[in-house]
């Protein structure tokens, strides 16, 4: 692994007040994101996968201050994120961009298809109307749509033509980061496949880097060189991505794998079958927040929050786990 | 399978929605059985009809829209199209039930649980007494898993979370004990952990009940774990049938095996590319002649354009079978 890092998060935080009473005052804080911290080396995707609200969709939008998080430090290309004023920030974007879960929602129904992936191009005042015209094309061929479609509007496509269309206005600006929250959740099985394979190709040629956070451990698995998993907040294990699979430690990780059905009924169904359910981030329990569903939960579980730290074998593995190395081999 | 008897029959189905322009065929000449005690699974795409078909067999398709146009579901001895709105409310929800995707928008949102449940034993069962049919109440909750079921019977359904929500809807259908239980996406909305948890439900209660299952999905990991037998439907008609192992073992219509190679599995390697169906699923305004699936085939002829391809039995027993010409040259 290269060490020229292009995005650092640092103890990133995303709290959000709840508000209650008479008076309306804060009674509680939701813990959306809680202290995560990684790195995103230039050219490499790194995959988040976790269960609904474990906060991985918010660290994706803190990452781009679409939310102002709480606390933490976020250092794109060398340059201090968090305490930028906005017209750099409004340029900085231009190397950072975002697909969505849900194209038609993200897409104006109003425009056509050649407004929507002229605009990124007319905010920053790049080209004239002919240089845009003929990138707006090119950027059509590149995700494998027709160049007829500039004419017309989003709703007269598909899902996975929609996602293409998203695709295509995130990278018209070349930028250097491409965060996918969810961007094939909503799709077909034969679609999912071509979307994935259109990431993979665009990631070689125009050398991105990829935050891909999905809930999906198969997808995630198949797109990304190394994976964190979340759970309510938090980081609970980062690897890369055949270690995490072939040799996953936490116990949430390993519960997260089993309980994926295979695609072979052949193979037996052995499941570790995970009781409860992820607790609110509004109350989190104390100690390790995995303590109440762990088959292996031991008294300091219960006290004591771990850390995200290596483990002894492997600088780059890492486990927020108290017994963590009672699991390993 | 225990038994070979054959509890409910499809034959020739053929459904349509109208629209302000046209009339859309949905489902097109469909046929399979359903077995005593077994589990079925229908998998494809959205569009393909996997829900049309049960809403067909529970008669529930949105009326005027929807409409069978021929066919016959017979469920024991009886055609289901024929009865009238009475005698199918003796057959709907008591003795084929069927369970949702969203089970947030399947619950009244201002009624209790208690209440909805309650509903059942009093349409089905009319001469109990409020008070076995609140120990019934109980009694199916806990057996779908639901802690504290006095307390849940006097929540409202977003008190819950999705799993739990689902679980309910699972209680529900079950509460009458029914032969075939119809599962639509019933985990689709929920995390893989919960996912996991209702799947072993279901089959706990499977075992427990001895009812048949048609379980609708689209993600090939269920059917691998919940089914005996598989129908894979593409844009209105089934294109294969078989057994959930020979369909994985060795699928014989090209879109089957189009599907098993381009899902991304967690033993391939990361990063390599994934095998993919060109194109997209064809409007079911219009339909290409002859093979729905030849557009986007590897092994399109000039034949496939021609005329619709027949379903073939392959196996003795006729359990297995197939809609493509050249399934024969192609499995070799």
């Amino acid at each position: 692994m290269s060490q020229d890092v292009l995005l650092k998060v640092d103890d990133l935080k995303m709290h959000y007040p709840i508000r209650g009473g008479v008076l309306f005052r804060q009674i509680a804080n939701n813990y959306a994101v809680d202290g995560v911290s990684f790195e995103i080396n230039r050219g490499e995707t790194l995959g988040i996968v976790g269960e609904s609200g474990c906060g991985k969709s918010t660290v994706a939008k803190a990452i781009l201050r679409l939310y102002e998080p709480t606390a933490g430090a976020i250092e794109f290309d060398g340059k201090d994120i968090i305490n930028m004023s906005k017209p750099d920030l409004r340029e900085i974007r231009q190397d950072m961009q975002i697909i969505f879960q849900d194209p038609m929602e993200s897409l104006n129904s109003r425009h056509t298809v050649g407004t929507i992936l002229e605009e990124p191009f007319v905010i920053h005042g790049k080209g004239t109307r002919a240089e845009r015209r003929k990138w707006v094309t090119d950027l059509l061929d590149k995700v494998g749509l027709q160049s007829d479609s500039v004419n017309r509007f989003p709703h007269e496509f598909s899902g996975g033509q929609r996602q293409r269309i998203g695709i295509a206005r995130a990278i018209a600006l070349k930028p250097k980061l491409l965060i996918c929250d969810e961007p094939v959740s909503a799709l077909d099985v034969s679609i999912q496949s071509q979307i994935l394979n259109l990431l993979l190709d665009l990631q070689r040629e125009m050398d991105l880097t990829l935050l891909f956070i999905a809930h999906d451990l198969a997808v995630v698995k198949h797109v990304s060189d190394r994976i964190a998993v979340m759970y309510l907040g938090k980081i609970v294990e980062m690897n890369d991505a055949e270690s995490l699979y072939k040799n996953p430690v936490h116990p949430y990780t390993r519960a997260l794998l089993s309980s994926i059905p295979v695609p072979d009924p052949e193979r037996k169904k052995v499941h570790d079958v995970l009781t409860g359910e992820v607790p609110s981030p509004i109350n989190p329990p104390d100690g390790c927040h995995f303590h109440a569903r762990c088959p292996y939960a031991e008294q300091i579980c219960t006290k004591q929050r771990p850390e995200l730290t290596t483990t002894n074998s492997n600088p780059n593995w890492l486990v927020s786990c108290h017994l963590k190395e009672n699991f390993i081999n | 399978m225990a038994s070979q008897d054959v509890l409910l029959k499809v034959e020739n189905l053929t459904t349509s929605f109208k629209t302000d322009e046209d009339q859309i065929t949905v489902l097109d000449d469909i046929s399979f059985n359903l077995l005593h005690g077994e589990s079925l699974g229908i998998v494809g795409e959205s569009g393909c009809g996997k829900s049309v078909t049960a809403l067909s067999i529970m008669r529930l398709l949105p009326k005027p829209a929807g409409q069978v146009e021929k066919g016959f579901i017979t469920y024991k001895g009886d055609d289901i199209l024929t009865l009238t709105t009475k005698q199918m409310h003796t057959i709907r929800g008591k003795k084929i039930a069927m369970i949702f995707q969203e089970p947030m928008t399947a619950l009244n949102p201002v009624h209790r649980i208690g209440k909805q449940l309650g509903e059942i034993y009093q349409i089905h069962f009319p001469d109990m007494s409020e008070e076995d049919s609140r120990t019934a109440q109980i009694d199916i909750l806990n057996k779908v898993g639901i802690p504290a079921p006095e307390k849940r019977l006097r929540e409202y359904p977003h008190q819950l979370s999705g799993g739990m929500r689902q679980r309910v809807m699972i209680a529900m259908a079950l509460s009458c004990k029914p032969d075939i239980l119809i599962a639509d996406e019933p985990t689709t909305a929920l995390d893989v952990t919960t996912q996991n948890q209702i799947l072993n439900l279901m089959r706990e209660l499977q075992r427990e009940i001895k009812m048949s299952i048609i379980f609708i999905t689209h993600d090939l990991g269920v059917i691998a774990e919940m089914c005996d037998r598989v129908l894979v439907m593409y844009a209105g008609k089934i294109v294969e049938q078989a057994s959930v192992n020979e369909l994985f073992a060795s699928p014989r219509h090209p879109y089957t095996k189009g599907l098993l190679d381009s899902i991304p599995r967690l033993d391939t390697p990361s990063k390599s590319r994934l095998e993919v169906i060109e194109g997209l699923v064809p409007n079911l305004k219009n339909i290409p002649k002859g093979c729905r699936f030849r557009t986007r085939c590897d092994f399109e002829i000039e034949q496939c354009g021609v005329t619709d391809p027949v379903v073939e039995a392959i196996s003795e027993d006729s359990s297995r079978t197939v809609a493509c010409i050249r399934w024969k040259e192609l499995s070799k």
